[in-house]
């Protein structure tokens, strides 16, 4: 998909380019940052006030030569933050509602989303019986049921509670790592979400593109760190589940060392992604000793990026896998920091949440 | 108190001319109540005022307005009469005059319901692949359905118990135009004739009733539906 889109509104103007393959892109920025009215325009929902829209070879959408595939031609099954659930049907109706209009030969068999996302027991149900989690459930498999070419979604989970939005998480990176493999573009303002799930971030800023690229490059990037957010920036890395101990923490293996962490939800020898927030890391010059911590492992200073205020954004190169880590631009000076200096990060285990580990 | 031919004639012609009138206006009024709620452009207003302008208006003048624009002498009765259609002191006039008044009622009805229905619950039916018209008959038909009905029974019963405007247009003739209402005004014109409008009026109140039940009754079988309850 390769979008250009241009749409002024009162105070700012919505300008960028935009292409998203196979995976999950995931649009970040700030509430009012305009996503939505992304996710509008390539829905063909709204008619921007310039762009061009077009998906392997096919234009839909071109204001220059005045193209608009209506909505139903397009084919983006779009999850919207309220799940937007025919009222008047059943959850089972709903689904069968996607089927409908699905095309022929493109039938996603009804069978598997209903496991996939866990509806056998509500298919009775009124969508008004249903938790919010529940009603999203149902709006995510109507919309794969439509056989979409590529599935939008437009902050599904932000209007539900931690415990609503953790239990969701995993069905959605099942569709992601699963045998559909639908491309899908997702807009979040929740950082959790994003590094949960993106393979590309791009990061939007006063209308325009302010990033973009796979997540592990933009999330360690520390430049980005202002865009993402000081308390919530955090490199994305990589670990293998190695064993559960017996009072309760996990330890991960990374490509050098490890880490250890309270109870990670996946099996030994599983994959995980977990982001390791920025301002969570510590750094010591030397090897610190009776410190209540238990990850302390040794780093390379890769970059440093001097904030505009007291702070500083550190990238760390941990055997290969890049972390970043915020402190104050004293400390930088005290410690005596430059790119290419040896030191040691430190990483409270209590710091990673058990929801900011994905698969 | 007895019901004599002429009294069943009057309730013969006054349900003929209700159920024409409603069957006519229900769909006419949808698509305005539809154009009010939905659509921005100019005049509207202006139409919005027009629909009203019966609610407000004395029916006599409403009636008088009528009879000025489809008598056969007018151009708008001529047009009609070229294709076989006269309105002036028939009961096709009566039905026209009661869809005229009836109108305002059943579009105010429908209007609300429209309102009611999130044009976003719409756009995700576009985004699964249903076309405008498949979106209007299988989301936003369904979910006004209550509305329509409302507006329907409002519209009968307004027809049902027309009077001004429609005495005013087509005249008091016994079988084409004499309804209900003005058979039991005319019962009330002659000496004597208090006792055959008394029963007149308990079959007024009797057809009045049933509708009520009636309309109830769809009304429940409707939102059972609509509540998506098995």
């Amino acid at each position: 998909m390769k979008l250009r889109l241009k749409h002024r509104f009162t105070g700012f103007t919505l300008d960028l380019a935009l292409e998203a393959g196979s995976g999950i892109t995931a649009l970040f920025g700030r509430s009012g940052a305009g996503k939505s009215t992304i996710i509008n325009a390539v829905a063909g929902l709204l008619r921007p006030d310039e762009g061009q829209l077009e998906v392997a070879g096919e234009t839909l959408m071109d204001t220059a030569r005045g193209i608009h595939m209506p909505p139903h031609k397009r084919r983006f099954g779009t999850v919207f933050q309220d799940a937007r659930l025919f009222p008047h049907l059943s959850v089972g109706q709903n689904l069968d509602f996607g089927t409908r209009y699905a095309p022929d030969g493109t039938r996603v068999p009804r069978g598997d989303v209903i496991e996939l996302l866990g509806l056998s027991a509500l298919l009775e149900r009124a969508p008004n019986t249903l938790s919010g989690g529940e009603k999203q459930r149902v709006a995510l498999g109507r919309a794969l049921l439509s056989a979409p070419r590529m599935l939008l979604m437009d902050e599904p989970l932000a209007s539900l509670d931690t415990t609503r939005k953790n239990e969701i998480l995993p069905y959605l990176e099942q569709l992601r790592d699963g045998p559909l493999r639908l491309p899908i573009l997702y807009v979040s303002h929740a950082v959790e979400e994003i590094t949960r799930l993106a393979d590309i971030l791009v990061v939007l800023e006063g209308g325009q593109i302010a990033v973009q690229g796979p997540l592990r490059d933009v999330m360690s990037d520390p430049a980005a760190v202002p865009l993402i957010g000081v308390r919530e920036a955090g490199a994305v890395i990589e670990a293998t589940v190695q064993s559960h101990d017996p009072d309760g923490l996990s330890t991960l293996k990374l490509a050098v060392g490890q880490l250890v962490l309270p109870g990670v939800q996946a099996a030994v020898g599983a994959r995980v992604r977990l982001r390791i927030k920025a301002q969570d890391v510590m750094i010591a010059r030397t090897k610190p000793e009776n410190i209540s911590a238990l990850n302390v492992l040794p780093a390379t200073v890769t970059a440093i990026q001097i904030g505009s205020g007291p702070g500083a954004a550190l990238t760390l190169d941990i055997g290969g896998a890049h972390i970043l880590a915020r402190i104050t631009r004293r400390a930088v000076t005290e410690l005596d920091l430059r790119v290419g200096s040896s030191c040691f990060a430190v990483l409270k285990s209590t710091a990673i949440a058990p929801s900011s580990i994905g698969r | 108190m007895t019901l004599d031919s002429v009294a069943w004639d009057a309730l013969r012609l006054s349900l003929w001319v209700a159920v024409w009138a409603t069957l006519i206006a229900v769909p006419l009024a949808l698509w305005v109540a539809w154009i009010l709620a939905r659509k921005e452009f100019w005049g509207k207003s202006l139409l919005n005022a027009a629909v009203h302008l019966p609610l407000v208006l004395p029916p006599v003048v409403t009636g008088y307005v009528l009879l000025v624009l489809f008598s056969p002498t007018a151009p708008a009765g001529a047009a009609l009469a070229t294709i076989g259609l006269t309105l002036a002191f028939k009961w096709t006039g009566a039905v026209l005059a009661a869809i005229v008044m009836g109108f305002p009622l059943m579009v105010r009805a429908m209007r609300l319901a429209i309102e009611a229905v999130d044009p976003k619950i719409e756009d995700a039916a576009a985004t699964l692949g249903a076309s405008r018209a498949s979106v209007f008959a299988r989301i936003t038909l369904p979910l006004v359905a209550p509305g329509i009905l409302a507006g329907a029974v409002m519209g009968f019963a307004k027809a049902m118990g027309e009077f001004g405007a429609t005495i005013t247009f087509v005249a008091n003739i016994p079988g084409q135009t004499q309804t209900l209402p003005i058979a039991i005004w005319t019962a009330l014109q002659i000496p004597g004739g208090e006792g055959k409008a008394a029963a007149m009026a308990l079959l007024s109140c009797a057809v009045a009733l049933g509708a009520i039940f009636l309309s109830e009754w769809l009304a429940r079988r409707v939102a059972t539906r609509i509540s998506g309850a098995p």
